[in-house]
This record gives C-alpha cells, sequence and structure tokens, in this order.
C-alpha cells in the first residue's frame, strides 16, 4: 500500500528551496558542480540544476556517479546492474554537491565520496538529498535535506521527480505488510 | 535482469538476454577504461588464476589486466613451466589452485570442454578462455560487442566469417550468440574447413564455398586465422593458394559494402587471410576488438564473481 508523503506541486517547493540552500552555500556558481547518484539520485540533480540556473542565471553543471564498483556488499550478492558514470569536466578545486533522492543507511554516500574522488580532487565535497529516512549506519550526515521522515525498516521510500510520464511526489510503502496481502507470485 | 550465473563456460547455454547484459555491462567498463583512473575496486581481495595449458599470449594479457583493473590478485600459471608438465592432471592442478584460496580460474585448454570438467568438482568459479575447437566465449562476446557498437544492432545484420571454421572456437561462439540475437551468419571458406554440418547449428545459419556470394551481402566480415597447430592433415595445398582463392585483397575488397566491417581475432597473417593495406584500412576495427576485449572481460569476471551468491539484494 502506497502513502503519498508529497504531491508533486510540494516536491516543486521542496526541490526549489533546496536549490537555494545551496545556491547560499556556494554564492561562487563557477565553481559548482551537481553529481547525481545512480539511479534515483540522478533525476533530482538534474531538476536542482534547472533551478539553480534560474537563482544564478547560468547553467550548472551536473552529472552522475554510479557507486556499483564501490558498494561494500558486493560479496554477498549477485553483481548489481552498472549505470553511466559522466563526471562534467575536470572536478579539481570544485565544490561537488553530491545528490541522492532517499538518505538511509550512509552505504551509498560513502562509496559515491570514493567513486568520486578517483576524478580529482574537490575543494569541498557536500550531499543535498530529498528524503532522510533515518538508520544511519555509517557517521554520515547531509548539508541539505528537503525533508526527515521518521521511518520503519520494514517501509521503503520512493522519490518520483521524472520528467513526464507518471505523476511526481514522495511515496512511502510499507513492504512488508504489502507482501503479507499480496502472496508471493 | 540478475546475472546469477557461477561460471562462463559457453554461449550456447546462455540466453539473448543474458548476452546482452554482459555486453551492456561491458559497456560501462569500457568508459572505466578510458578514465585517468582506470582501476574500480569491484574485485578486491579476490585471487584470480590465469591457467593458460595451452600457449596464449593476447588473452592472456588482456584476462590479467582486465582482473588487475577490478583490483584482483592475478597469478599467472602456464604449461610450458609447470606441473603439468611433471605429469600432473588437470584437475590435481586445479585442486591445488584452490587449495590457494583462488577465487576465479580461467582456464585455456586445448580438449574441448576443459573448462566444464574444471566447473563440475571446483568451488571456485571458472571462465573459459578457450577449449580446443569448442568455444571461445569472451572472442565471441568481444566481436558481438564491436559490431553492435559500432553497427548500432544486431538483429537483422549479414555477418559474415571467412576461414578456417572446423578448427575454430570463435567461429562456434560467434554462430551460437549472433544467431540468438538475430543476425544472419553466412560461413565461407575452403570446402575441407567449411562443413555444410555448420547449416544445423541454427537457423540463418549458411555455408557457402564461394567467397564473392559471401562478400556481396555482408555487413561485418570476420576473418579466422588459419590454424596450423590445430590441423592434423594438410586441409588445403598451400597458404598461397589458400590466399589467392580466400583471402581478403583489395581487388574482392573494392566490391564489399562500403560500411562494412572488418574483424579479426588476431594475430593476423598479412598477405595470407588479409592484405595488408585492409587490416589497416578505415574498415578495419580489429584493434578497437582488443580494447573492447579488455572491457568484456572485466564485465565477465565482475558478473561471474556475484553469481550463484546467497541472496538478491534490491
Amino acid at each position: 500500500m502506497n502513502s503519498k508523503l508529497l504531491d508533486s506541486a510540494a516536491l516543486q517547493r521542496m526541490l526549489a528551496r533546496m536549490a537555494h540552500e545551496i545556491a547560499e552555500a556556494n554564492p561562487d556558481a563557477g565553481s559548482l558542480v551537481l553529481v547525481g547518484i545512480q539511479r534515483g539520485g540522478v533525476p533530482v540533480a538534474l531538476r536542482l540544476a534547472a533551478e539553480l540556473a534560474q537563482v544564478f542565471g547560468r547553467t550548472v553543471p551536473c552529472g552522475t556517479i554510479d557507486v556499483t564498483f564501490y558498494r561494500d556488499d558486493l560479496n554477498q550478492r549477485t553483481a548489481p546492474a552498472v549505470h553511466p558514470t559522466e563526471i562534467p569536466g575536470d572536478i579539481q578545486g570544485k565544490t561537488v554537491v553530491l545528490v541522492d533522492d532517499v538518505f538511509f543507511t550512509g552505504r551509498t554516500v560513502r562509496a559515491a565520496m570514493d567513486a568520486l574522488l578517483e576524478f580529482g580532487r574537490p575543494s569541498r565535497v557536500q550531499l543535498a538529498v530529498v528524503i532522510d529516512r533515518g538508520h544511519r549506519q555509517l557517521p554520515i550526515r547531509p548539508d541539505v535535506v528537503g525533508k526527515e521522515v521518521a521511518t520503519s525498516l520494514r517501509q521503503s521510500v520512493l522519490v518520483r521527480c521524472s520528467t513526464g510520464g507518471e505523476e511526481d511526489g514522495v511515496f512511502v510503502r510499507d513492504t512488508l505488510a504489502s507482501s503479507a496481502v499480496q502472496p508471493a507470485s | 535482469m540478475i546475472w546469477n550465473r557461477k561460471h562462463l563456460l559457453d554461449l550456447q547455454s546462455l540466453s539473448a538476454e543474458e548476452i546482452i547484459h554482459l555486453l551492456d555491462t561491458a559497456r560501462e567498463f569500457k568508459a572505466v577504461g578510458q578514465r585517468s583512473i582506470k582501476k574500480v575496486p569491484a574485485l578486491r581481495g579476490k585471487t584470480v588464476v590465469n591457467l593458460f595449458v595451452e600457449p596464449s599470449t593476447r588473452t592472456r594479457i588482456s584476462f590479467e589486466l582486465a582482473a588487475l583493473r577490478l583490483s584482483a590478485d592475478v597469478i599467472n600459471f602456464s604449461a610450458e613451466a609447470s606441473s603439468l608438465k611433471k605429469g600432473e592432471t588437470l584437475k590435481d592442478t586445479a585442486r591445488n589452485l584452490e587449495a590457494l584460496n583462488a577465487d576465479i580460474i580461467i582456464l585455456r585448454h586445448g580438449a574441448s570442454g576443459a573448462p566444464h570438467f574444471l566447473a563440475r568438482f571446483l568451488g571456485a568459479h571458472v571462465l573459459n578462455a578457450g577449449d580446443g575447437a569448442h568455444e571461445h566465449p569472451t572472442q565471441g562476446l568481444l566481436d558481438i560487442f564491436t559490431i553492435r557498437e559500432k553497427k548500432g544492432r544486431i538483429a537483422g545484420l549479414n555477418v559474415t566469417i571467412l576461414g578456417d571454421i572446423l578448427y575454430s572456437r570463435v567461429a562456434r561462439s560467434n554462430i551460437w550468440a549472433l544467431t540468438k540475437l538475430g543476425a544472419k551468419v553466412t560461413l565461407c571458406g575452403p570446402p575441407t574447413l567449411v562443413p555444410k554440418l555448420f547449416e544445423s547449428f541454427a537457423p540463418n545459419v549458411r555455408v557457402t564455398w564461394n567467397i564473392d556470394e559471401a562478400l556481396r551481402d555482408a555487413d561485418v566480415i570476420n576473418l579466422l586465422r588459419i590454424q596450423h597447430e590445430r590441423q592434423k592433415a594438410s586441409m588445403f595445398p598451400s597458404t598461397g593458394e589458400y590466399a589467392a582463392l580466400f583471402g581478403l585483397n583489395t581487388a574482392r575488397m573494392a566490391k564489399v559494402k562500403p560500411d562494412a566491417l572488418i574483424m579479426h581475432p588476431g594475430p593476423i597473417n598479412r598477405g595470407v587471410e588479409i592484405a595488408s593495406s585492409i587490416a589497416d584500412g578505415p574498415q578495419s576495427v580489429i584493434l578497437e576488438q582488443v580494447t573492447n576485449g579488455l572491457a568484456v572481460r572485466m564485465a565477465a569476471l565482475y558478473l561471474v564473481n556475484g553469481g550463484a551468491s546467497l541472496q538478491v539484494a534490491a
């Protein structure tokens, strides 16, 4: 069962506010680079980049990073699918804002930082996330948060902010409850 | 698509979906190879053994570099300087390597089915780097990766494989995978090396001994080396005659489609199966095949390492 946490308009307002927070913390637009973490962070980063372009009156470079090869659980699972990593230009001396949809254990961000540093030495790395759902397992903390949501481990959180297609918004799903209602297929 | 195979033994047993997944994964590894830091920690702490009972330089180097770029530790084991020369069986050699906690064994062997044999009793992952005249799955995959990258598709293409088909594991791996992906395959060469029987491998496989017919509609021409070392008898009178009758020379090249890809698994015999100017010409993708081979082998190592594990994470 899906429950809607934010509708499309509320999500849009939240992304606009996050973009302003990023802009306030980084007034020098020329040294700012957004990097969306594959896959959920990528559409969020594109939306934030569009908002930042409005704020600054100039485009902000926006790339993608795949953390698969840097995960700490590769020995315990089947090989995850790999998605493109495209870092826009040289990140040496830049401020890189890593962007993800849902902040959970912190392990993805740890992997993303390792992956990012292979491409150069940014002067600063920041983290922006739409939803902080808690349950941290590593000492990592976001700089810009859309909304903090208390969740249980039985739940999953979905941020949908694609361009076109299904309705945008933030949804919470009770995974164990739904599998109890619908017997395993 | 979730890859859950513990070994990569042949392409005959893979589904089209698995082949595509491997090729898609290889595309991302090719991008890794274009970075200034070309190494990722995906196989950190793993031990990979190159067990090459039959000599090979390029495949061994390619697998070795692929494993190193995945941060694995690599041991090279060749038949010339090994216990196999002292009479140890393949099974005992493999068991000894496993006792050293090898995680992945890459086997090149002169006998068809040797990697399948190892896979039956080893706990380690097994990758086939060429077994007799049976299969050479990573060569087939790198050929198809190259075609797909250049042509944007496989389905509907006319692929001609020219040369020593009978003794070629490269041809067999290509035939299985290309037909699964919807290509039409034409096999051509001297009748002694291209039996009609190959048409029974799969639908869309055609045998012709007429080189002009084989080249006319080809979108891809894959030239195979004449494997003197694998031929027990003389299958054609001379290399000179072979070059005259079946070599890709400039006169034949003039009648080929202008966008046809010229491929060769190497090592090439200049002036025998291919004219020098064609090997170095604009339609040749021979060196790109080498680059792509590295990406395909990284993908194969990465995928089998996660195969047959305990759980499927989200």
